[in-house]
């Protein structure tokens, strides 16, 4: 053994074995897609386009001066069909512009030199390509390459973890796409004035992480760190942590020890922006679980509906049955309540879970085990902050690092009573979210 | 040493010891004596004591404490009403001013009728939680029925009934705020008691959407603004009618040509909680679900 990874943490059965051996497909071109204003951590943006406006692949749709920000652009070529609040995959309604499509296709060519770019215009093209974080938050990558003066980053670090059960996402960009992602952290190292540029793969994707380190060659400054397969690997202070020995203090980004972290898609992004100029307008999902007929990792536009990325999968194994589909994996997904909801910048993947799978169990009193406390990887009391969330204890869950949780949901998973903690922990988020809200309200 | 010895030896021992401390304890109880305004007591003595939260205080003690050192006007008890203001003015020898009752009123008509489910919930039964998820109700802005603002209601003055709606009793309720605090769709609202004129509905989408998701949806078609006799009573915002409590007539004038009745005038018949339990024996003082 040996191998780096962070404390505490859990081990699910993976089932990568769906999909992780298939190549990425090209999904259907769509005849209509849905694309929401605010698919990023942030400021949503407000639309430059109405009605009846024609729009070109590319376009940008959606923009606003706040700072924590990313544009967004068309996905296929068409016609404004409405501007109007839609369902999104993340639970709340956001408004959204719908296009009609033309059946026109844009080919995203080009090339670009690394060295003869500054990192100024390196930063300017992923804001304006609508680059965020791929890997699920959609934080605007833009904000990550703009560290606030005096802070000096070291070290780009590239996430290829991927440790959500079922997906596979990330596998294929980088078992197929490595030089791309390469080029892409080479320029975000180039963005920020790092000399140190480190891929993060786990030990269960051994074609990737040979595919990486063909990529890489002999470059000395770019390292592959091989990790313990183990979750929440992904999350990014516990990478950092299993990646470069650093701890990243309570409540302060990544950038506070000297490190940024992107996803290996984002890598991706950053190449296509720079090389062909083009806009962050697709992107890798994997679709995949028990329920959906042929599992498999389409590259579709953003904006395409579930229903429509579900079809090209063969469509559900018993359409009689109720299924439940999550926007990412079985760990964090969010359930969703209809399918008529589009891919998104974070969309990562689409689990359909048959209904034995997705059974919700009965949840029985805490027996105080405290194994909830060994999986957290946060360090927090997972028992006492779900209780406290529950019940309203807003003060309380604050004090006890509440607002620290990650959501990874190791606490649901290990509870031998079954209770649903994470869930209760996002409660508390949510009632203390409100009750900020009313006290602003009040005044 | 004898046992008979023994037994002394440990008695005397014990006694003195008790006497020492004893002596301690009597002084320390004259020396650090917390002296405590008795109006404190008194005042919360008169208060319900139900610590509802609805005047803005942690707790009925904090609210005493505010009283009694003249912070907090007499008649900041809400749940009390004017009863309670009453006998505080008197104790602290202020002018009795009279203490505005507030309502609930629930702004939502789409029960599991009218409105139904688009998908089937399994997570934790309650509305915080259903709504992270976007809700399993058709309509996004409807009531949930999980029955948040009945589990926050210190009162015995909500109950859900047959249809997955909350309902208030008006003999009971006290406008402490409780469940409007509760409903993370906000809607729940707070009125002053001659209000009368509201729409019950909160859906912002437009008149088409919102005819597809529920039955008595307020389908934004301006009918109501167009009766009001009143220019402004009755305005259409976010596709929404909104009422100027400032200038419409409370009567029933604007909502006879509403085509869904989502508008109407009367606080849902003035239901008391035992024409609830006559007509919901069951369900009455439970959680719907």
């Amino acid at each position: 053994m040996g191998l780096k990874t962070f404390e505490r943490g859990i081990h699910p059965s993976y089932y990568k074995e769906l999909t992780a051996s298939m190549r990425v497909e090209k999904g259907l071109h769509p005849k209509t897609v849905i694309i929401p204003l605010g698919q990023h951590a942030g400021t949503p943006c407000e639309p430059l386009v109405k009605k009846g406006d024609i729009v070109e692949e590319g376009q940008k749709i959606g923009d606003v001066k706040a700072f924590v920000s990313a544009p967004v652009h068309a996905s296929i070529s068409g016609k404004v069909k409405d501007v109007d609040f839609y369902q999104t995959p993340v639970g709340m309604k956001a408004l959204s512009v719908v296009i009609e499509g033309d059946s026109s296709v844009k080919e995203w060519t080009g090339t670009a030199d690394l060295a003869a770019l500054s990192p100024e215009a390196i930063r300017e093209a992923v804001r304006e390509a609508g680059i965020v974080g791929m890997g699920g938050a959609a934080f605007p990558t833009s904000v990550k390459l703009a560290p606030p003066k005096g802070r000096a980053i070291d070290t780009v670090l590239l996430n290829g973890c991927e440790c959500e059960p079922f997906l596979s996402s990330d596998h294929r960009v980088m078992a197929e796409e490595p030089d791309k992602v390469i080029w892409g952290l080479r320029a975000l190292m180039k963005a920020v004035g790092a000399q140190n540029g480190i891929v993060g793969v786990e030990d269960n994707k051994p074609d990737a992480l040979e595919a990486v380190k063909r990529a890489a060659g002999a470059d000395s400054a770019i390292k592959i760190c091989v990790l313990e397969t183990k979750y929440p690997q992904g999350a990014e202070k516990m990478l950092i942590k299993a990646a470069l020995g650093r701890k990243v203090p309570l409540g302060k980004l990544p950038l506070d020890a000297g490190v940024v972290v992107n996803n290996v898609g984002t890598a991706v992004a950053v190449f296509e922006a720079l090389n062909y100029k083009k806009p962050l307008i697709e992107r890798v999902v994997t679709v995949s679980g028990d329920g959906i007929m042929e599992p498999k990792n389409l590259k579709v536009r953003l904006g395409v509906t579930f229903e429509e990325v579900i079809a090209q999968c063969g469509g559900l194994k018993d359409a009689s049955k109720e299924v439940e589909v999550l926007n990412g994996g079985p760990m964090m997904g969010i359930a969703q309540t209809t399918i008529a909801v589009p891919v998104v910048k974070g969309t990562s993947g689409i689990t359909v879970l048959s209904q034995d799978a997705a059974a919700a169990l009965k949840y029985n009193p805490c027996i105080r085990c405290a194994r909830c406390v060994e999986a957290c990887p946060m360090g927090l009391m997972p028992y006492k902050l779900g209780d406290q969330g529950r019940t309203g204890m807003i003060n309380e869950f604050k004090e006890w690092g509440g607002f620290a949780c990650i959501e990874c949901g190791c606490c649901s998973y290990v509870c031998p009573a079954r209770r649903p903690l994470v869930q209760w922990i996002r409660v508390g988020k949510a009632k203390s979210r409100r009750e900020e809200k009313l006290a602003v309200k009040a005044g | 040493m004898t046992i008979t010895g023994l037994i002394i030896v440990s008695a005397v021992s014990m006694g003195g010891l008790g006497a020492v401390l004893a002596v301690f304890l009597a002084f320390a109880d004259k020396k650090f004596k917390v002296t405590e305004d008795p109006r404190i007591e008194a005042v919360l003595g008169i208060l319900p004591n139900t610590n509802c939260g609805g005047c803005g205080y942690p707790g009925c003690r904090m609210l005493a404490e505010a009283i009694a050192n003249g912070n907090a006007p007499a008649n900041t008890c809400v749940a009390g009403g004017n009863d309670v203001a009453k006998k505080l003015a008197a104790l602290m020898g202020v002018e009795a001013k009279d203490h505005k009752r507030m309502l609930a009123v629930v702004l939502c008509k789409g029960g599991g009728k009218e409105a139904g489910k688009r998908a089937q919930y399994t997570g934790d039964r309650t509305c915080t939680a259903a709504n992270l998820t976007g809700g399993d109700k058709s309509c996004t802005y409807g009531c949930l029925g999980y029955g948040e603002c009945v589990d926050a209601c210190k009162f015995d003055a909500m109950a859900m009934n047959a249809n997955s709606l909350p309902v208030v009793f008006y003999d009971k309720c006290v406008g402490c705020g409780a469940c409007a605090r509760a409903c993370p769709r906000d809607i729940i609202e707070m009125h002053p008691e001659e209000h009368r004129l509201f729409v019950y509905c909160r859906n912002k989408d437009k008149g088409a959407a919102s005819r597809k998701v529920c039955d008595v949806a307020c389908i934004a078609c301006g009918l109501c603004v167009k009766d009001c006799s009143v220019l402004g009573g009755i305005a259409l915002k976010d596709n929404l009618a909104t009422v100027n409590y400032a200038l419409a007539p409370q009567s029933d004038e604007s909502t006879k040509r509403c085509p869904t009745k989502c508008i109407f005038s009367g606080i849902e018949d003035q239901m008391t909680k035992s024409r609830f339990e006559a007509a919901e024996p069951q369900r009455a003082g439970r959680k719907a679900v």
